[in-house]
Parts: C-alpha cells; structure tokens; sequence
C-alpha cells in the first residue's frame, strides 16, 4: 500500500528520526495558516503517489505566508502523472548543504531486507545504481536482531558519508531498519538525508509502501488508505471485496481464475489483437455470485467493450461460473458481447448451460481470446 | 522414481479442519496419497476423513511417523505454522497459504534452511507424482505418468498446460507449483537441480512469469544441464509498476521484464513457447522419443 510523505515522515517520527515541524493543508487559507505558525520562508510539496513531482512542478516556496498561500492554490489541484493534488505539506524551508539516500527494502534473492546507503543522495537512486553501482553500499538486515547503530555507522562510513553526520546519520539509518520491521513495510527511504547549514541531520523527505498482506496487523496504518484517483475503479474495486483487480488500458474486460492464468490470457488476448481493459482474478472455488459481481463491476469501465471469462476448474465448478455469467447477462449493458471459455471441473454442465442461455463459449483459451476481439470488432 | 513425493511420503495437514483443509486431504487421499493426519491447535483427538487431528506438528510425527506437511493454515499464522513443522523435523512442507506478510516469511525461512527443510511455497499449488499422489491443490484427474518434469510459478496455469501435454500423450514424471510470491522456499533452479538428476525425467518445462529474477538464474543453471528444457513466460503485454496478481508479479525499472527473461532462457538453449499451445510441440522438437 501506498502512503504519502507526510505518513511516511509522521511514521519515522515515531521511531525518533528527525523530520521538520510541518503540517498537510487541502487549502491555500490553512497552507497560509501553518506558514505563520511554523515560520516562513515554506515548502509547498504536493502530496500524491508518484515520484518526480518536483520536476513537474509540485513543490514550490513562499517567503512570506501570503506568498505561501499563493504557491498552495498552484499546486492543489495540480495534474501531475493523472494523479490531481488534494493535499500539500507545508514545512519550512531549510538550509540544505549536502544530501544523502537511505533506504531499506526487502532483497528477493538473499530473501532478506537491506539497507542501501549513498553519499549521493537527493537524486534518482535507479539511476545512481544504474550507472555507478559501487556508489551504493548494501548489507543485509536481520530481521530479529535489526540494524545496530554501531553496524549502520559502518555503512554510512563505507559509502563515504562524512564524519560530521556519521553519529546521528548511523542512529537515523538504525531507526528506519525499526521503523521498516514494524510497519511491516516493503520499502522505506529516506531521500535525501539533508545536513543542514546549521548542522541538523534530518529527513527531509520519506517514503514509505507498506506489505497488502500486512495490513490486517497495521490496522492504523491501513485506515490511511485512499482513493488514487488515477485509478478510482481500482479502489472502488478493491473496496467492494474484488481484491485482485486491476485496471489497464484497452477495452476488453478479463475474467480468470489466478494469475498465471490471467496474464496468460491477457497475452493471448494481446496476440489475437485485442487490448485488454482489465481483470480479475476469480480464485478457486469461487461462487457464481461473486462472478456476477465481477462482471457488472468490469462492465461499469467505460472502457469495456466486451467481456472474456477464461476459467481452468479445479475446485471452481463450471455450473458454478455458467450460472454467475447467466445472472450477470441480464444486467449488462444491452448486447454487450460475452464470451466464456470453461475447462476442467464440470465443464461440459456449464458448456450445456451457457448454450441454452444463447451465451458463446470458447474451445480453450485461444479460441475464446479470438471470438472476443471478433464479437468486438464486429459491433464497432 | 520421481522428486520430492515418492511411496515413501506420509504426509500430514496443517489446518486439516478447515473448509479448504477438509476438502484438499478427501482429494489428497483420492489421489492416493498416504495422507496420515492432521493438525489443528485446539482440535487434537477428533477425527477428518478418518484420520486423527493432533493439537501439534510435534505430536502428530510422534504419532504418525509422518514425514511431510501440506499447509492451509490462513496467512496470517502460516509462517508460524512452516516453522513449527521444519521444527518439528518434517522434511517435505508444502505451503497452499497466500497472503502471508513478507517479513513473516523471512523468519521462517532462516528456520528453514537452519534445519535444511525443502518447503515448496508458500501461494502454491503444490505438486504431484502421477502415479504416486499429490500434496496440494492440484486437480489429479488431468495427469499421466511419463518422463516431462513440470515446473510453474502459478496455479490454474499448471493445470492448462499440463492438461495440453496430457492430450498431447506426453506423461510427466513430477509437477511443481512454486508459488507466485517474493519469498519461496524452493526456487526453479532447486527443481531445475532435482529433474536432472531423476531417472525417470528426460525433459523439463518451465513456465515463468514476470517479476524477481529467478528465470534469469534458472538460465545460468539450464547451460550445464544435460536435460533438455523448453520455457515459457507469462505477462508478455503486462505494464511496468503493476501487481498482476501474485505479490512477485511486478516489473520494476528493467528487473524482471518478459522480455528480459525470455532473452535469457533463449541465450542459454531453451526455446520458448509463444503461447502455451506451442509447449508440447517444442518439447516433441528437443526430447523426441523421450518422451
């Protein structure tokens, strides 16, 4: 799950890592409020789930509060990568003299977290590891134990972090290896790191994702989430008990049972020149109600011209999903076209179901990949 | 012979009273499996399908002399429930559970390897020796005995193409679901590494999905094999940053692209069906007869 900054930073906060007083505001009044409260001159960082929104033009300053309230009407409501502005974090400025990169994040291979620590920070860590990989220092974090501050000292000076931030930067770097196994996070960054003018060691930014899986133990944590309105079908989706699905930008809507299969069929639908619109991971054993709720929901996307359920039964029973799509029928949109490709358990029942309801149904999987983009075609 | 599940195996099920439990071990001992008992804390002394629940993993081996363990534990306690049974010296784990937390699953594979424990999972389907029996989920209708190893990050995927080799008169030796999140216990290298030394397997094939890299290490190991394997990977049309599914099924940057991982097995040998139809095909062009 994704947070915003101000959540990543009101998590680290917990932990003691250093960040700066600040407040979110969804108005330029209240961003004009927090900037005399906090003093001026501010940052004004628009809080959206996407990276690169400084080059985009989502953050920006005010010298005094009236100025401050003027950056805030600019970047609220902002479009940046389809995601609009509807909150900002209002902080004061600081004096930054050289940034640092932190992070933590889960390493599949050693099947371990590691830390990931660069002097150079404030950039693009992809792109650093991509070019000069020896910039950046690994070790791997025991998840019992944690990060020592004496071990994540050693990082910092390993990666060439000067003496000055060593002590404070090795207690920080510690705190995020906490705050990483406590949140039950996936990532944890700090970026950049920032050592101020005046000799602060602060997060001057954060970012956070937080383990789907986890969510039912971070219950305070999973309330933070909300609609990304780049994707507001998604959350709805997800709202609604459909867990698995997921938008994509063609017009044929998918049905299928797990993921192997679903990208498999996507793949299928995509070489028989179709695009697919979107799907959703049907489960096994699943029920002909959730079916019939699965298909209304990926037949309310505008985008959805036609619908291909593509189910492998084993536990799910093919009555089972001919009787969910023949529920679903009636209230999709008028002849909107369907087609089911039904193997395995109890497939020549369902075969014999959707022929009497007058529902086509396909072969195997390419078979109904082709009739899909056929009946499409065929209605534009 | 055969990996992993031979007539050796006695196997137990962690979670044996639940929905998914009770109907998985009445498919499991269908299939022919030594099925032997079952574990739920709370629930020792009664009875599934005949067999005895115990209230732990310790006291049903004791009992049973059971040496192997199919978990349908909810995610939550899964982790918990992997490392009871490599604690309590069961060998085989093979863990159905999904949505188990990452860092849940870091800690029970330290126990895991401490105690050189093989656990096929978690968010698997499982496995099974036709001939022998399964462990897991797998429908058992759809096999036949022969000598294709099967190898497959996904579930309902396995079950297509081995259905298509199946009417293709191609028989498999072993299949293995490994499961499709960031953390499993036994990679496609491992199986890579058990199929060329079986006997009974002659040709493998290895469906790949986007995300992580263990495709692309597969291939570095495939070079030196003498058996011959033929590949596939899903996800081909599948944008960047999107979970497709599986908690592993995410291309990030360049890592764990379709594309890369095809590159990949293509340079070591392999070829790599377009589409899952063209997979016994393939497998006919590199083993031939012995299949």
């Amino acid at each position: 799950m994704k947070i915003h900054e101000y959540q990543a930073k009101d998590i680290l906060s917990r932990y003691g890592i250093p960040i700066q007083p600040g407040k979110v505001a969804a108005t330029p009044q209240e961003a004009e409020e927090i900037a005399r409260e906090f003093g001026v001159p501010v940052v004004i960082k628009a809080q959206v789930y996407v990276g690169g929104r400084g080059k985009a033009g989502g953050i920006q300053f005010g010298d005094t509060p009236e100025q401050a309230r003027e950056a805030a009407s600019r970047v609220l409501g902002m479009n940046i990568k389809g995601l609009t502005v509807q909150k900002v974090l209002v902080v004061p400025k600081l004096e930054i003299k050289e940034e640092y990169y932190l992070g933590i994040v889960l390493d599949r291979k050693s099947q371990a977290p590691v830390a990931m620590v660069s002097a150079a920070g404030g950039v693009d860590i992809e792109e650093v590891a991509a070019t000069t990989p020896e910039k950046i220092i690994r070790r791997l974090i025991d998840v019992d134990r944690g990060l020592p501050a004496y071990e994540a000292r050693q990082i910092l000076a390993d990666a060439g972090v000067p003496s000055l931030v060593i002590a404070k930067g090795g207690t920080i770097l510690s705190a995020l290896a906490q705050a990483f196994i406590g949140s039950d996070a996936q990532l944890a960054e700090i970026n950049p790191l920032a050592l101020t003018v005046d000799g602060q060691v602060l997060a001057a930014d954060a970012k956070i994702l937080i383990d789907d899986n986890a969510l039912s133990r971070q219950k305070e944590y999973a309330a933070w989430a909300e609609p990304e309105d780049a994707n507001p079908i998604e959350y709805e989706a997800h709202a609604a008990g459909l867990a698995s699905y997921v938008k994509l930008n063609g017009n044929i809507g998918i049905v299928a049972n797990g993921a192997g299969l679903a990208m498999a069929t996507l793949d299928m639908v995509a070489r028989s020149g179709g695009q697919p619109a979107n799907f959703y991971d049907f489960g096994g054993g699943a029920k002909a109600e959730l079916l019939k709720k699965a298909l209304l929901f990926l037949a309310r996307d505008p985008d959805v011209k036609g619908i291909l359920v593509n189910i492998f039964g084993g536990i799910t029973r093919g009555e089972e999903v001919a009787r969910g799509v023949i529920m679903a029928q009636a209230e999709l949109p008028k002849g909107m076209p369907v087609v089911v490709r039904l193997s395995g358990t109890g497939e020549a029942e369902g075969r014999a179901m959707l022929a009497d309801a007058g529902l086509t149904w396909g072969y195997d999987m390419r078979d109904g990949a082709q009739k899909i983009v056929a009946a499409i075609k065929e209605r534009a | 012979m055969s990996i992993l599940l031979d007539q050796s195996s006695r196997v137990i099920v962690q979670g044996i009273t639940g929905r998914e439990g009770q109907f998985h071990t009445k498919n499991m001992l269908a299939a022919g499996t030594a099925v032997v008992g079952g574990v739920t804390p709370g629930k020792g002394g009664t009875e599934v399908e005949g067999l005895p629940v115990f209230d732990t993993v310790a006291q049903a081996k004791k009992a049973t002399g059971a040496n192997a363990s199919c978990i349908f534990v909810p995610g939550l306690g899964a982790a918990d429930a992997i490392m009871e049974a490599a604690d309590a010296g069961i060998r085989l784990i093979v863990c159905i559970s999904e949505f188990i937390p990452v860092l849940d699953m870091v800690r029970a594979m330290r126990l895991v390897r401490e105690k050189q424990v093989r656990l096929i999972g978690p968010n698997c389907p499982g496995l099974c020796t036709p001939g022998v029996g399964k462990i897991g989920i797998i429908p058992y209708g759809i096999f036949r005995e022969g000598h294709v190893g099967f190898i497959s990050r996904s579930g309902t995927l396995t079950y297509e193409v081995v259905s298509l080799l199946t009417a293709a008169g191609i028989g498999q030796s072993t299949c293995v679901g490994i499961g499709g999140d960031p953390i499993i216990g036994t990679t496609f290298t491992d199986c890579l590494h058990l199929f060329e030394h079986d006997e009974q397997t002659s040709a493998v094939v290895m469906c790949g999905e986007i995300g992580g890299s263990d495709e692309e290490d597969a291939a570095e190991y495939i070079k030196q094999m003498s058996k011959p394997v033929v590949g596939f990977i899903s996800g081909r049309t599948a944008p960047p940053g999107k979970r497709m599914g599986h908690a592993g099924a995410i291309i990030s940057g360049n890592t764990g692209t379709a594309q890369g991982k095809v590159a990949a097995l293509q340079a070591a040998g392999v070829p790599v069906a377009d589409t899952i139809f063209d997979i016994p095909e393939l497998l006919k062009q590199v083993a031939g007869k012995k299949l």
